[in-house]
């Protein structure tokens, strides 16, 4: 594996009595996609929440780019985004506005011929200057995913990035991210339900259960390591084990 | 600090104001309403006194600088509102913004606001009252500095509290700036104030400054007692509240409610 960008260590996260997640360790390399995998309450949006530095871990550590995210704020988060279906942009503020935020906030430059970019990437030329609260679900999805890359970062923290896109877009959004991968080393961390997808993108899976790592490896070790037919079983058969 | 940080979070609320009426009204209507409201006293209240020009003096100044504090506190708190109705927090706080920045940038807002609406109110008092302003002279500066201050601790102590208590709060946003009225000594000497209120208003800027405005415009002399004092508490006070907002947002990282604050 190339050299690690993001070290987990005995990450751990206690609300009250109950344990969100529960001393996970893994690493993700450079360019490399890792697949974050389990049913609704494992731990995974809490995991995703420490790393962006939203949550404080009860305990253990991350580190990116060789700096422990406590007290190099800052430095790595200038270097992460995310996106995530579940988050939307400023509704009042049109899609170019909103882009402009972000780059601003990041101190981007070139930031008019970036969001062109993205723009044209994501194939939001039509709806360029449209008011965000009069995007559709799809187009609200692909605005977030473009400010996720407006800022080049070296990590990528995606939530379901295709969930409420069309074959057609989730395909193309897919080509892009694997694309950003290959050309700027890109390392993701990519969370979805949608198994195939998984399977695809992923170049490892960790599968998480009330919070900690239950099977680790390929999407082939794993549909192996538990003899069924594939991902989507190996899923209900953990999930359903709770 | 990052000033490109903050900046771009002030555009972002700039950015609101382009095709916003009830955001414009803020600036123009409601101070403006404030002001015809409280002329039309005054000078319902002077006929009876046969002392307009005094009487307007106090009431329409003591107006305009409630309305710089009050003014001052919403633009700090009404830029927090605006991120949770946006859910936009997810957005600033994973990215490299600092919760100082984020707090410089809402008191950039603020001043702002307090700018727009006091010349909305100073011209509107002009025109309609033959009321200038400016009769306070060059003590006006240190006056409205001290108020904005004041505006900004319960700004950011309400905001604070909206962080840690989520949309229950909201009200606060209001609401809570009345709560400091009666202590602000804005239209009445604090010496009409029960000896233990006097007491409350006594730790309180606000009434500091109110008290050195009605010195000045009756004694004309140098309202300096009064203005150290609520100098002096306003950068006590703001110190203390900064702490409590960095406190209150690590409480929330901690317990895992920044990015449900709204939900």
């Amino acid at each position: 594996m190339s050299p690690s960008v993001v070290e987990v260590r005995n990450l751990t996260k206690r609300f009250g009595a109950f344990t969100a997640v529960d001393g996970i360790s893994f690493d993700i390399g450079r360019g490399e996609i890792l697949g974050l995998l389990g049913p609704n309450g494992a731990g995974k949006t809490t995991t995703f929440q420490m790393m962006l530095g939203l949550v404080t871990p009860s305990s253990g550590s991350i580190r990116m780019f060789g700096l422990d995210l406590q007290t190099n704020r800052e430095a790595i988060l200038q270097q992460v985004n995310f996106s995530s279906t579940y988050i939307s942009l400023p509704y009042s503020l049109t899609v170019e506005e909103n882009l402009s935020v972000v780059a601003r906030l990041y101190g981007m430059s070139n930031m008019a011929g970036r969001i062109d970019d993205m723009v044209k990437k994501l194939e939001m030329g039509e709806w360029r200057t449209k008011l965000t609260r009069k995007l559709s679900s799809g187009q609200m999805t692909r605005l977030t995913l473009a400010k996720a890359l407006l800022t080049e970062p070296k990590v990528l923290f995606l939530d379901e990035p295709t969930a409420s896109l069309d074959p057609d877009i989730a395909h193309k959004i897919r080509a892009i991210l694997l694309e950003e991968r290959q050309a700027t080393g890109l390392s993701i961390l990519y969370t979805s339900h949608n198994m195939r997808e998984m399977e695809e993108m992923s170049d490892r899976i960790i599968f998480l259960q009330r919070g900690k790592i239950v099977a680790e490896g390929t999407a082939k070790d794993i549909v192996a390591r538990f003899g069924q037919a594939d991902l989507e079983e190996v899923f209900l058969k953990l999930a359903r084990e709770q | 600090m990052a000033y490109h940080r903050i900046a771009a979070l002030v555009i972002r609320h700039l950015y609101l104001y382009r095709r916003s009426l009830p955001r414009v009204m803020e600036i123009i209507y409601w101070p403006f309403l404030d002001l015809v409201v409280w002329g039309f006293i005054t000078v319902y209240l002077a006929t009876f006194q046969g002392q307009m020009p005094a009487v307007v003096t106090f009431l329409l100044g003591a107006l305009i600088l409630w309305d710089v504090l009050f003014r001052s506190q919403q633009g700090i708190t009404i830029s927090f509102l605006e991120e949770i109705w946006a859910r936009n927090l997810m957005n600033l706080f994973a990215s490299p913004l600092t919760p100082s920045e984020f707090l410089a940038a809402t008191m950039v807002m603020s001043l702002f606001k307090v700018t727009a609406v006091s010349m909305v109110m100073s011209v509107c008092a002009w025109i309609f009252y033959g009321y200038n302003v400016f009769i306070i002279g060059l003590w006006l500066m240190p006056f409205i500095v001290n108020l904005v201050l004041t505006g900004w601790i319960i700004g950011v102590f309400t905001t604070s509290l909206i962080m840690r208590f989520g949309q229950e709060a909201e009200v606060l946003a209001w609401s809570m700036v009345f709560l400091f009225q009666p202590i602000s000594c804005v239209f009445y000497p604090m010496e009409v104030l029960p000896s233990w209120l006097r007491a409350v208003a006594s730790i309180n800027p606000a009434a500091h400054v109110f008290e050195g405005m009605r010195g000045l415009l009756a004694t004309h002399a140098a309202p300096l007692s009064s203005l150290s004092l609520a100098s002096g508490l306003n950068l006590v006070y703001l110190g203390a509240v900064i702490l409590w907002f960095h406190h209150t947002f690590s409480v929330c990282k901690d317990r895992g409610s920044l990015v449900r604050v709204g939900e």
